[in-house]
């Protein structure tokens, strides 16, 4: 038995809404892998939730005609690697969320939910970083569009008010358009692991494949947030490919992250992981684009 | 609060009053009896107790049963042939040996449906990803991924001569 004191399960999202403004102490549960938890660790006593998971218009993943690419928050992580659109224009974000915990886990999850949950080690937030996702969130009051540059306010906690959902994540087709993109996930274990350091970076070449277009490069866990780099971003842009380019992009990076020590892994640790997965992630960006670091 | 909830478990229809703050593992195990369906961490860790929701692998001890309404429950009791007898995939974990104490057993032969379902011939990184969810502390898996290695083997060659078969007609 969960330690909950009522849970309604909405069929729209108008009712979610309904339901959240009637219980402004209710709370949105998705797929419920995370809050389930929270709730088994007694963290959430004789709370109220709302059930959002079996709403049909929360899924599934569409194309616009302008070629945005709208995911549905209530979508699976397993549905979403495994996704047509997904696989032919995004597959770094395919990839980044089959990381998540395990097999069950990702048929479980949703997307809305890793980034509702405002933390830093959430497996698709530093690729939706760099995917610069617009989050569309619906509440009372209509429709508001929150660039995902503003959605995280600190360690567990996102713009969404608690009685607005957030009912798709949409990229835009020059986010993705001739990108080459790759996340690393570094935790002590393949699965069933919370990321010690997840590093996502996509790159545009120029025409030539000899010099960087645009750069970016997202970070989890080396911050209280999901975090974009943003100088080291504008230092590479139009500079030619080469190792001492990397060195120049990783001695930037390491001025704008701020890891801290926990548990699972020391600041001095995660700093050594920013630079070496950069490294690996930007190679391995720049030769699926076709261009060569070491000419 | 009470609230009835409908079902289709291991192929039959169910109409099951339950409290809404149940999961959907107690729900199987303690109203319907089936207890195959293990209760381990209950935190979605271990495995033990997942089922089929509608063809896909869930952990059943974070899914609220509420949410089950009008969905497709598969457990290991519904793999039982006509006449009682094993389905393939049991038989080759009988085969295999992959099992021990037997507590994960039920969990990892659903992720097996699933896998196996797919049709798809994967090799042993893939199934070792694909197990992932699921704990054992008896048998090291080896024996677990010989089992699945044959399952998926034995079905993708089935599948393939059933392909051939149809073109050939």
């Amino acid at each position: 038995m969960y330690d909950i004191e009522s849970v309604i399960v909405a069929s729209t999202v108008d009712e979610a809404i309904e339901e959240l403004v009637k219980n402004p102490k209710a709370e949105v549960i998705s797929g419920g892998t995370d809050v389930l938890i929270k709730i088994r660790e007694g963290k959430m006593a004789g709370c109220h939730l709302v059930n959002i998971s079996n709403i049909p218009e929360l899924k599934g993943i569409e194309m616009d005609s302008d070629g945005t690419i709208i995911i549905k928050a209530a979508t699976v992580f397993s549905h979403i690697t495994n996704d047509d659109i997904i696989k032919q224009y995004i597959p770094n974000l395919g990839d980044a969320v089959d990381q998540v915990g395990g097999p069950q886990i990702r048929n479980m999850g949703t997307i809305g939910g890793n980034v509702c949950n405002g933390v830093t080690s959430a497996d698709s937030a530093s690729t939706l970083c760099v995917l610069d996702a617009k989050m569309e969130l619906k509440g009372p009051e209509g429709t508001r569009i929150i660039p995902i540059t503003e959605w995280y306010q600190g360690a567990g906690k996102t713009v969404r008010k608690q009685n607005e959902i957030l009912t798709a994540i949409r990229i835009e087709k020059e986010n993705y358009e001739g990108y080459h993109g790759r996340y690393i996930k570094y935790g002590k274990r393949k699965a069933m692991e919370i990321a010690t350091l997840g590093c996502s970076v996509m790159t545009k070449l120029t025409p030539d494949k000899k010099a960087i277009e645009k750069l970016k490069i997202g970070y989890g866990v080396a911050g209280p947030v999901p975090m974009r780099c943003v100088e080291a971003e504008q230092m590479a842009r139009g500079k030619t490919v080469s190792r001492e380019l990397l060195d120049c992009i990783c001695e930037n990076v390491l001025k704008e992250v701020h890891p801290r020590s926990s548990w699972r892994a020391s600041k001095e640790f995660r700093l050594q992981l920013v630079e070496e997965m950069l490294r690996r992630a930007f190679e391995e960006t720049v030769i699926a684009g076709g261009g060569n670091i070491d000419v | 609060m009470f609230k009835i909830i409908h079902m289709v478990v291991n192929g039959k229809e169910v109409e099951v009053p339950v409290d809404e703050r149940e999961s959907l593992l107690e729900t199987l195990r303690n109203r319907l009896g089936l207890t195959s369906v293990k209760k381990g961490c209950e935190v979605g860790e271990c495995g033990a107790c997942t089922v089929l929701v509608d063809g896909e692998a869930i952990d059943s001890c974070i899914y609220m049963t509420v949410c089950a309404e009008g969905k497709h429950i598969l457990t290991t009791e519904g793999l039982k042939g006509p006449n009682g007898e094993l389905s393939p995939i049991q038989k080759a974990f009988v085969e295999e040996a992959a099992v021990q104490c037997g507590f994960c057993t039920p969990g990892l032969i659903m992720s097996a449906v699933e896998i196996v379902g797919t049709g798809k011939r994967y090799n042993r990184e893939e199934l070792k990803k694909l197990i992932s969810g699921h704990l054992c502390r008896c048998t090291g898996y080896e024996n677990i991924l010989n089992a699945m290695e044959r399952i998926v083997e034995e079905t993708y060659q089935v599948t393939q001569r059933n392909f051939a078969e149809e073109k050939n007609c």
